[in-house]
């Protein structure tokens, strides 16, 4: 592996190919520059090519077609001082007297011919030329498969994986996945929790791999790191949590239109492919590289199908409300991903109500439940508002806070219904938490509100939440960097 | 043809602590006895104190903020400088 770069002689240089019909038709023209006033060939394919210039050099191993940034042949450079100062690609005969500065060129030949694709940028072998020259950039460990194993069941052996297959995280893939942000690949995102291991942009590309994300994906990926491994959200506490909740994830922002995230039908479900695989490379950075595994430091009773990840993006386009990520004080136009801790999703019904009252009471009469109708105040909860539902709001100019506030009234109950013995059941909040007060369901800041779903289906979603607010995870956003 | 894969890993072991030496007895330590903040912690370290006071022992109390995090750095300081052994209650 070589990051050099391979040093050019001075003056005149020329890449090609036998395999290109406008090398061929240019070999008299190199011949010309040849005499007067030298010329050095790279050939890639054939290293007789072309006959009418002694100077040739084989570029066996493509490395000056690679680090020259050669995508065509004939391509035509002038080195001075060690430094490009002129390339014309292709045959253009005025291009290439301009580079050669001659004078005339190429009698009888046609003012121009388009050029053929370098050896250096042909698809069959681009992703292993990267590797070779590129490949001493990445810092992970190497892992050797040999041949006779499989290496899907590498990784299932190796323990990298969340119980579904993973992509083999090759060197070209991860330097494919790499393409997906400008931040350096040694950057440190964050610290990881349990074993506080800090990441690197690398490792979370290598996790991003193995989930099956698109480069584009990453930044959302690292945004989502960021927001786990802050004191606010608590991942240690959620992951080591005996309960049910993981870090659900909510894109904001053009991003989320940009890389195809689902906000419509069946956004918390399959077949998304941004949707799946974003969830699942942050589960698989705090598996991976924070030391997070179910009956280690995860000891939940149950856990949730969704702490295999999940992840959509909110409907704005479609929603009468504010973004969560600008209610969260974001700009409108900031793409984000905001972490809730939760599990789910639990299903509201109501396919009745057209007032906003009588749907607000529906929503209410649900939340209650969330972890127990007798307990309150420590647990969160997210709302998802679906289009037929927001509709309703809409058309009586409910806005977010209204529907918040009529959400708080409804859910200040009365305490003695909520005390350890009442209506029967020994669960309950401690009397003198509750006897004779008003407790709150919820505390502020602890119900997010967000729009999404299908544009049919009277229901609406709620992800209940774990410990919510500083004794726990609170809702956490980053911005999204490129 | 072997396949080279990247490891996804940390790339490092947890650092393995020995268990501090255990003491003869517990005459004349002092023992810190921390509430995590789980309802009915206190019902446990209550009893402990009562049998550690019997056996000779003096305990200290401690709670930490919440259950969900780590002890703050200030609270475990201030337990080692003042203790010699120290007992976490997890109850529920």
């Amino acid at each position: 592996m070589s990051q050099l770069l391979p040093r050019l002689p001075e003056g005149l240089i020329a890449v090609v190919k036998r395999d290109c019909r406008t090398c061929q038709l240019v070999a008299p023209v190199l011949g010309e520059l040849a005499a007067r006033p030298g010329i050095t060939v790279y050939t890639q394919d054939d290293p007789g090519f072309p006959a009418t210039v002694a100077a040739r050099v084989h570029d066996q191993d493509l490395a000056v077609s690679w680090h020259h940034h050669i995508e065509t042949v004939p391509t035509l450079l002038r080195i001075d001082g060690g430094v490009e100062v002129a390339r014309a690609v292709g045959w253009v005969r005025t291009e290439w007297e301009d580079v050669a500065g001659t004078g005339p060129l190429g009698d009888g030949l046609p003012e121009h011919r388009p050029g053929c694709g370098s050896l250096s940028v042909d698809p069959s072998l681009a992703d292993a030329l990267r590797v070779r020259f590129e490949g001493d950039r990445l810092r992970a460990r190497r892992i050797e498969v040999a041949e006779l194993e499989d290496e899907i069941e590498t990784a299932y052996e190796r323990g990298w994986s969340d119980g579904l297959p993973v992509v083999p995280p090759t060197a070209a893939r991860v330097l494919r996945m790499l393409d997906g942000t400008s931040r350096a690949a040694d950057e440190i995102v964050a610290v990881v929790p349990p074993d506080l291991a800090p990441v690197t942009v690398e490792k979370v590309a290598i996790n991003a791999v193995l989930a099956g994300c698109r480069p584009e994906y990453l930044p959302v990926v690292l945004a989502a790191v960021e927001a786990a491994c802050t004191d606010s959200f608590n991942m240690h506490g959620l992951l080591c949590t005996t309960y049910f909740s993981g870090p659900v994830a909510v894109v904001n922002g053009p991003i989320a239109a940009r890389i195809g995230m689902n906000a419509g039908i069946n956004c918390l479900g399959q077949g998304n492919r941004a949707n799946t695989t974003i969830g699942r490379a942050l589960q698989l950075v705090v598996r991976n590289v924070g030391g997070g595994l179910p009956g280690g430091i995860d000891r939940a009773t149950f856990g949730a199908p969704s702490k295999l990840g999940l992840c959509f993006a909110e409907d704005e386009a479609g929603s009468p409300w504010e973004p969560l990520s600008v209610e969260r004080g974001f700009a409108p136009g900031a793409s984000t991903v905001t972490l809730f801790p939760g599990h789910g999703p639990s299903a509201v019904i109501d396919q009745i109500s057209r007032s906003p009252e009588s749907l607000a009471a529906s929503f209410a009469a649900k939340l209650r439940g969330v972890s127990h109708p007798k307990l309150v105040i420590s647990m969160g909860a997210m709302l998802i508002v679906s289009p037929e539902h927001a509709r309703v709001f809409a058309a009586a100019r409910w806005d977010k806070a209204r529907l918040r506030a009529e959400l708080d009234r409804l859910l200040l109950i009365d305490g003695d219904e909520l005390v350890r013995g009442a209506g029967g059941i020994e669960e309950g909040m401690p009397s003198a938490l509750a006897a004779g007060r008003r407790l709150p369901k919820f505390l502020p800041g602890n119900l997010a509100i967000v729009h999404a779903g299908g544009s049919a289906g009277m229901f609406s979603a709620i992800i209940e939440g774990w410990v919510t607010g500083a004794k726990g995870s609170q809702l956490t956003t980053q911005e999204v960097r490129p | 043809m072997t396949i080279t894969l990247l490891d996804p890993t940390s790339e490092r072991r947890p650092a393995e602590r020995p268990r501090a030496a255990r003491p003869p007895s517990l005459d004349g330590r002092v023992i810190a006895l921390v509430d995590i903040s789980k309802p009915r912690g206190d019902v446990f370290l209550d009893r402990l104190a009562a049998l550690l006071i019997a056996r000779g022992a003096s305990v200290k109390r401690y709670t930490k903020p919440t259950f969900t995090k780590p002890a703050p750095a200030d609270l475990r300081r201030q337990i080692a400088q003042d203790c010699h052994l120290v007992v976490e209650a997890l109850a529920d």
